[in-house]
């Protein structure tokens, strides 16, 4: 069992080191190490997953990594069934990933760099998620940052892909630095980071400190999953190549925000405001980037609205307690949004690389496979009864409901909607209404090959079973919410009744307002291209510039930093202190002999400033 | 007075200076011998000897020794600074094989000078006696002076030396006098009596002035604000090479003083200075830190950045005990390896115009130099702190040792100061890796010892970042028995 | 009998006088000389506290110091030749290529 778990981040850490050191030997061969590592994973996932014991935490250590004194933090695995269950997302999508990548980057000069980033990025997801203590938990969380940060920047000769991917570096560093402050606390507080420590000693927490580490760790959760206000960053990291944006930037490492959450419960929940602000947090995000969704042109650009707002369903979810419900959303998510971004790719490959909406139409014909899973996944994703997202939204929905906050139910709703609206809105455009590119353009129109549509024909299965074999609501919770009962109690009840048959009913009829609304809009009647995304009121250019948040931020932090910075290397430590030095410097030659000039060469100015030095040192110290 | 008694002499514990000082010594033989020598046996003999004197540390790790009434003391302490001052040696050799011969600067007096510099470092981390920490301090700095004006063609150069020498003198003047003023205070200059001397009458207003005017020359040498103005120049203008050697072995050196001074003369009565060490700690990373952020010059975006890392080593004498202390000699470690590193990468890449020193020379270096440009890009990230490198580990006890010791605040302000940090570190990055070349410089591919030098960097840097644990004990171990 | 204060004071104003003349001079000989005269009051110190404390290690340590400052004067020399041979000029306030 034991080396079964290590065996997990082990295929993909050999895989990336291969393509590193022999990337150039091995060059367009490099996916068969890469494809292989990501299957040798999984199958070890499997394995792990099938003899997780239900009610029981496993913790293996591989070596003692940090001692000090009576402190000791290891290299430790933590594995319970939400591991297990986050460990099949990653690698089993991951996998699929991999195999589409053979297909997406066929022509890419930098091939064996790319899957050696990739294994390197799925090595750190498994360690992420099977770190049994903070300390590791936050290496590996800079990990996969990094492993980001180097994917969007793939392509680093357009000058966009790099300018996001040290964007999406440092709006995270903020949310870190709020997350590494979180864990010193609990270190100083507690005295230990392992996770059964201090999720047991939790409970004699002081709530204001729990209150104080449980806001902190959910800064560091805003920035790794964008959500409200370090959401910035994901929008523009879609300049990555596609199957990334679908592997980190919508199925696992922005999902890691919600699953650390999920994983210190204990001390959130000893902090009702903590949990109340990861829950307005999240209904505020899935709303905010929902109505930003809405009229976006760049198909890849809606998708990544649209994860923003799903990531704020599932932390909202988990803000009600309802962490079930948080994370099933979080694996139903992580097959459609894959599927979506995947079916996004297929119709940018056969586009000769045209992401533009109101460029596409009429793929429907040209690109059968890639148009029925991709409407699956949108469908899914819309909520249709019956698929996966339909099943995992409603359960967030039911809790809100059930526990009494029908304002944030409501608001919810009406994400749902939005939601349904501008998935309709996506697929209509790209698919079903008249072509709008160029002739010559339609004229290269091709379907993917099968390296790339078979891990779509997949992703489209698992999105229509997940739904019914995992996530039918019983007396007793979900079957999902069964498994991950030893991590996650459920509470018995509240399902059934009228309430859930409400819930249902409202669901069902938000899915279908929105799908309908779309419909009339963009398919009722022929559409020209530039009518679409083009601001007619105030309002809509408030929403195609996504809030202005980012110009906001430009002015309103970046700008001044920089100024500031420049001017204190160039005012401050050249005119203010050594203004100050030469004051001092004068005070001095007045005391010697009078000497009306200092005689300022820069040397002596050094020299002045160590003597104002020492005369604050020799202060202090004779005033002890 | 009494009849000078010549001490025995037991010259065990000077072994790893004597043995650098005899490499020096031949490499000034050799330069004598005939012509026909290679020159590069110049340069494989002081390596010769810093190898040499690692192993002769090595051998006698765990049996200290004292020499001459105590003036030299090696015990584990000095020991854990000469790993590290000969590590940072031999790298400063082995780049320099290569850089010497590009620039025309190659010399047995250059070999000599950074083998009498190491041997002055070596001795002032042993030294167990004032006379010995100047003498040392001095040795070490006069060698330094003469090899940062080695290019004597270049104005730059000329500049740094002699900014830095005047300065330098001005400092140990400084010390110079408030070893005397301790001397007078306590009537000897062996730090064990002045411990004694101290513990008797901690108010006396010789020793509170000493003490004053010694962390006024210590202050130089490891260059805290407000004693840091010499840093970005001098790194700027001496030679690479050079520099790598000043912003590691000397610096490490001074502090390996400077703790060990305080910590043994002031152990029977601590006095609070707390407040003074915080203070300069915070000012320290903060300018430092801001500072660097302008900086377009790679060299002095370093040396700012070394100024900041001297301030995040003082937030663990700030916490103090073997963990703080401990922390701080791990940092060094760490430092040492990452920002040795970080300078040999330059001079690798220096030629094409004069130098490649300006950040946009590096523009599109991973198309060109992948190899060389990670290798930037990883001691880059060590210096931010991006775990699991060496960085993030000495970041991490260092903080780790204030927050334990109750400053909070003052792990906060480090914690805000390395984000800061890694806005300019990363845009070294981003211009490797995301820009296109703009003009011609070429990156010379490392020699064979330049990329001796810096794998063996690497593999430390990883090494350290992801199984620090024994050498973190090692520091603790240490240094305990100093604060006993 | 001349007190241990006397030659304190002594020793503190010879090294006011240095600390001055490096902080007014602008030629870099002009600067050495200062520091060498900062050096050189420490040595009164040096030899005074070995007299009145009746320890000869003070006057070693004073012949050690004597020494280490004529090697200082020679390589600062050394350094102001190899600069004037440049630049033509020892003007310590025209040294300032390196800066900001």
């Amino acid at each position: 069992m034991s080396t079964t778990v290590w065996l997990i981040p082990a295929f993909p850490l050999v895989g990336a080191l291969l393509n590193i050191f022999f990337g150039g030997v091995i060059g367009r061969r490099a996916h068969w190490i890469a494809v292989p590592a990501l299957a040798g994973s999984f199958l070890a996932s499997c394995v792990l997953f099938a003899n997780v014991v239900p009610g029981e935490t496993l913790t293996t250590t591989l070596f003692a990594w940090v001692v000090a004194g009576d402190f000791e933090t290891s290299v430790v695995a933590y594995i319970d069934p939400l591991t297990a269950v986050m460990l099949l997302v990653v690698t089993g999508v991951g996998a699929l990933i991999h195999l589409y990548s053979v297909g997406y980057m066929h022509d890419d000069p930098g091939y064996a760099r790319y899957f050696a980033y990739m294994n390197l990025f799925v090595f750190s997801m498994t360690m992420l998620v099977l770190a049994g203590n903070f300390l590791l938990l936050y290496v590996f969380w800079e990990a996969v940052g990094l492993c980001s940060y180097l994917l969007i920047g793939f392509w680093y000769t357009r000058p966009a892909a790099a300018q996001a991917g040290k964007k999406a570096f440092i709006v995270n560093r903020v949310g870190d630095f709020g997350f590494g402050l979180g864990i010193m606390w609990i270190w100083s507080a507690m005295g230990t980071l392992d996770y059964d420590r201090v999720f047991k000693g939790a409970a004699e927490l002081p709530p204001a400190t729990a209150t104080g580490i449980a806001l902190l760790l959910f800064m560091g959760a805003c920035g790794k999953s964008a959500q409200l206000p370090l959401h910035t960053w994901l929008p523009d990291a879609m300049e990555g190549p596609t199957p990334v944006s679908a592997l980190i930037h919508a199925a696992t490492m922005v999902t890691a925000g919600v699953y650390m959450v999920a994983r210190s419960r204990a001390l959130f929940e000893r902090s009702p405001v903590a949990l109340e602000v990861v829950a307005w947090v999240g209904v505020a995000t899935a709303l905010f980037a929902a109505t930003i969704a809405l009229i976006q042109t760049d198909i890849k650009r809606v998708l990544a609205y649209s994860t923003v707002s799903q990531l704020g369903y599932m932390f909202t979810a988990v803000g009600l307690g309802a962490y079930a419900a948080g994370i099933f959303h979080l694996v139903t998510h992580a097959f459609f949004k894959a599927l979506l971004f995947l079916g996004a790719g297929s119709v940018i490959h056969g586009l000769g690389g045209e992401q533009d909406l109101r460029k596409m139409g009429g793929l429907s014909s040209r690109m059968v496979t890639t148009t029925i899973t991709t409407t699956i996944g949108a469908l899914g994703l819309a909520g249709l009864p019956g698929l996966a997202g339909f099943f995992s939204k409603d359960e967030i929905l039911a809790a809100a409901f059930v526990t009494g906050r029908r304002g944030i139910w409501a608001l919810l709703l009406l994400g749902a909607f939005f939601t349904a609206f501008y998935t309709a809105r996506m697929l209509f455009l790209a698919f079903y209404s008249g072509p709008r590119m160029t002739r010559e353009a339609a004229h290269h129109v091709h379907e993917a090959p099968g390296v790339m549509t078979l891990p779509l024909a997949v992703l489209a299965v698992l999105t229509v079973i997940s739904g019914v074999a995992l996530g039918i609501p019983s007396e007793h919770g979900t079957r999902f919410a069964r498994f991950l009962a030893p991590v996650f109690p459920v509470h018995d009840g509240g399902h059934g009744g009228f309430a859930a048959l409400l819930v249902l009913v409202m669901a069902v009829l938000v899915f279908t307002a929105g799908i309908a609304l779309a419909w009339v809009v963009y398919m009722a009647a022929p559409i020209r291209a530039d009518a679409i995304g083009r601001p007619k009121t105030v309002v809509h250019a408030l929403l195609l510039n996504a809030y202005y948040v980012d110009p906001l931020y430009d002015r309103v932090i970046v700008r001044p930093l920089l100024a500031l910075s420049e001017f204190l290397a160039r005012v401050f430590d050249l005119r203010l202190i050594d203004g100050l030095v030469n004051a001092l410097g004068r005070s001095v030659v007045v005391w010697a002999a009078g000497i009306r000039h200092l005689q300022t060469g820069y040397t002596v100015n050094y020299a002045l400033t160590m003597l104002a030095g020492a005369v604050a040192i020799l202060a202090f110290l004779l005033s002890r | 007075m009494d009849a000078i008694v010549l001490p025995a002499v037991v010259l065990g514990p000077l072994l790893p200076a004597l043995i650098v000082l005899a490499a020096a010594a031949l490499v000034l033989g050799l330069d004598l011998g005939p012509r026909a020598l290679p020159r590069e046996l110049l340069a494989v003999t002081a390596l010769a000897g810093m190898i040499g004197a690692l192993l002769a540390t090595l051998a006698r790790w765990g049996a200290p020794g004292r020499a001459f009434r105590d003036m030299v003391v090696l015990d584990n302490y000095a020991l854990f600074f000469n790993v590290i001052i000969c590590y940072s040696g031999a790298l400063i050799v082995l780049l320099s094989m290569d850089y010497l011969r590009r620039t025309g600067s190659d010399s047995a007096e250059y070999y000599a000078l950074v083998l009498f510099a190491t041997a002055g470092m070596m001795l002032l981390a042993a030294a167990g006696d004032l006379v010995v920490v100047f003498l040392a301090l001095e040795l070490m700095s006069l060698s330094l002076y003469v090899l940062a004006g080695l290019f004597k063609r270049e104005l730059a150069s000329g500049e740094a030396a002699m900014k830095y020498f005047l300065l330098g003198a001005f400092a140990s003047s400084f010390l110079l006098y408030g070893i005397a003023l301790v001397y007078g205070a306590a009537g000897t200059t062996n730090l064990d009596r002045i411990a004694a001397a101290m513990a008797a009458r901690p108010r006396d207003p010789l020793f509170v002035v000493g003490y004053g005017l010694l962390l006024v020359g210590f202050g130089f040498k490891i260059s805290s604000v407000p004693f840091h103005m010499w840093v970005p120049d001098v790194y700027q203008g001496a030679p690479t090479s050079v520099t790598a050697l000043i912003a590691t072995g000397s610096k490490a050196a001074a502090f390996a003083a400077l703790i060990r001074v305080l910590a043994v003369t002031l152990r029977g009565v601590p006095p609070d200075w707390t407040p003074l060490f915080w203070a300069v700690a915070v000012v320290t990373m903060t300018v430092g830190n801001v500072v660097a952020i302008a900086q377009s010059n790679l060299k002095r975006m370093l040396a700012y950045s070394s100024i900041a890392h001297v301030g995040y080593m003082l937030v663990g004498l700030v916490a103090g005990g073997a963990g703080g202390t401990g922390a701080v000699l791990f940092y060094l470690l760490t430092y040492t390896f990452t920002t040795a590193g970080a300078f040999g990468v330059i001079t690798l890449c220096e030629r094409a115009r004069g130098e490649a020193v300006e950040v946009g020379d590096y523009a599109g270096l991973a198309r060109r130099h992948p190899m060389l440009a990670a290798a930037l890009g990883i001691f880059l990230l060590s210096l931010i702190g991006i775990p699991p490198l060496a960085g993030f580990v000495g970041k991490f006890y260092v903080f780790g040792a204030a927050v334990r010791a109750g400053y909070v605040w003052l792990a906060v302000i480090g914690l805000l100061n390395s984000a800061m940090a890694a806005y300019y570190y990363l845009r070294v990055v981003v211009y490797m890796y995301m820009r296109e070349p703009e003009g011609a410089v070429t990156a010379y591919a490392p020699s064979f010892a330049g990329g001796v030098a810096l794998t063996v960097a690497l593999l430390a840097i990883v090494l350290l970042g992801v199984m620090p644990a024994p050498f973190v004990d090692l520091a603790q171990a240490a240094v305990a028995p100093l604060l006993r | 009998m001349i007190g241990l204060p006397a030659y304190l004071i002594l020793g503190a104003l010879v090294f006011s006088i240095g600390l001055f003349g490096v902080l007014t001079r602008r030629n870099a000989v002009g600067i050495l000389l200062g520091i060498e005269l900062m050096l050189n009051a420490v040595n009164i110190n040096l030899v005074a506290f070995a007299r009145f404390n009746g320890d000869v290690a003070g006057l070693v340590f004073t012949l050690f110091t004597i020494s280490i400052t004529v090697a200082e004067v020679a390589v600062g020399l050394a350094i102001v030749i190899a600069i004037f041979r440049v630049r033509r000029t020892v003007e310590a306030d025209r040294l300032d290529l390196l800066r900001g």
